[in-house]
């Protein structure tokens, strides 16, 4: 699948100290490396290789895939909202990155 | 043919599909877990391609530089229930389900070439616009210019075939809520299409599913799109009445 569209689903506000759950979503097709097509010829590898996520402006939480891994890859995390900023989500293959999402979180009291 | 006539044919029909009850859809046979990740919009890995469809919903598109929204409108609210209504009969007396319709707009009003079926834009697209319709029960017409489409898609779906000699009413009527090897057989109703597949790791159309149970009792795939899968699409959806559209749904 050439596009790699992601979705992040994240509360937009939050008590001071709270902890919210954020679910990332990236269409991806996983393929493992592991299989031959019609003709035996191996369909080369194609993962996503890992996912970062930066929250104001600081690497707060990264994870490598492997080819173990089911297409469209599910994640959910959960942090603790300290201070306001901009959340940025990050999906890389080995030498480029597939999606970038942006969200913003604006933390009250 | 008289008046009356016609009412006494049209009583005769109506019973098959006023279930006292609707069925169960697809999704109370799932686990919990399937289910609540279904219900989860950001985990629901089937909200990509409605994410996507809601893109080109609004891309220009095909000779008359018009798209969808130009239309319908940009937020698609215009296409709230519609899904629940099809497969229907068109004016010209011809039976389409979404995707068709899609494409008739795609060459009559956009003056685009068809999407072909089951390809991610098509997928995305009537994913998009059924997901309009999520909550809301099916109601497709079984009476008029739909009788005859009906009555052929009920005797495939009564009908024996294949190398196994199963009908589909050999499963999803006769042993629903069993199992079939690993997974528990439902009714069989088209509710939830396009669906997010697990075994497909991606969404498809029913018509691929439709080729999948096919296959599975070794009878003659039909084409995506064809008039067979068409008539029992319909059949499927009027079983379906009164059942709640759950695009983008997730099964097995």
């Amino acid at each position: 699948m050439a596009r790699n569209s992601a979705r992040v689903s994240m509360p937009a506000k939050a008590q001071k100290g709270e902890v919210i759950e954020i679910k990332t979503l990236i269409q991806h097709r996983m393929e493992t490396g592991y299989r031959v097509d019609a003709t035996g010829k191996n369909i080369p590898r194609d993962i996503v290789h890992r996912m970062r996520v930066f929250y104001a402006g600081e690497e707060v939480f990264a994870m490598d895939f492997t080819q173990g891994v089911a297409a469209n890859p599910y994640v959910a995390l959960a942090l603790r909202a300290e201070q306001s900023g901009e959340f940025l989500f990050v999906w890389e293959d080995h030498d480029k990155t597939l999606a970038t999402v942006r969200k913003t979180l604006t933390v009250v009291g | 043919m008289r008046a009356h006539e016609t009412l006494l044919v049209a009583l005769c029909l109506l019973p098959a599909f006023a279930h006292a009850e609707p069925l169960r859809s697809g999704s109370t046979f799932l686990s919990d877990n399937l289910r609540a990740r279904q219900a989860d919009d950001g985990a629901n890995p089937a909200m990509l391609w409605v994410d996507e469809g809601r893109r080109l919903w609004r891309e220009k598109r095909g000779l008359s530089d018009r798209a969808c929204a130009s239309c319908h409108g940009a937020t698609a609210s215009s296409m709230r229930d519609v899904a629940t209504r099809y497969p229907l009969v068109d004016e010209s007396g011809r039976l389409l389900n979404l995707e068709a319709r899609i494409n008739v707009c795609r060459t009559t009003k956009q003056q685009a070439d068809a999407l072909a079926y089951e390809s991610e834009e098509l997928l995305s697209l009537t994913a998009f616009i059924a997901y309009q319709s999520r909550g809301l029960p099916m109601r497709v017409a079984t009476g008029g210019t739909a009788g005859p489409y009906l009555k052929r898609g009920e005797a495939f779906f009564n009908r024996r075939q294949g190398q196994l000699n199963l009908s589909c009413a050999n499963c999803h009527v006769d042993h629903v809520g069993k199992r079939l090897r690993g997974d528990i057989i439902s009714h069989g109703l088209g509710n939830g299409y396009p669906t997010y597949r697990i075994e497909w790791q991606s969404i498809g159309s029913l018509h691929r599913r439709l080729r999948a149970c096919s296959f599975g009792v070794r009878a003659v795939r039909f084409d995506y799109g064809s008039q067979e899968y068409l008539e029992l699409e319909l059949y499927l959806a009027a079983r379906a009445n009164g059942v709640k559209v759950e695009t983008p749904a997730i099964r097995r």
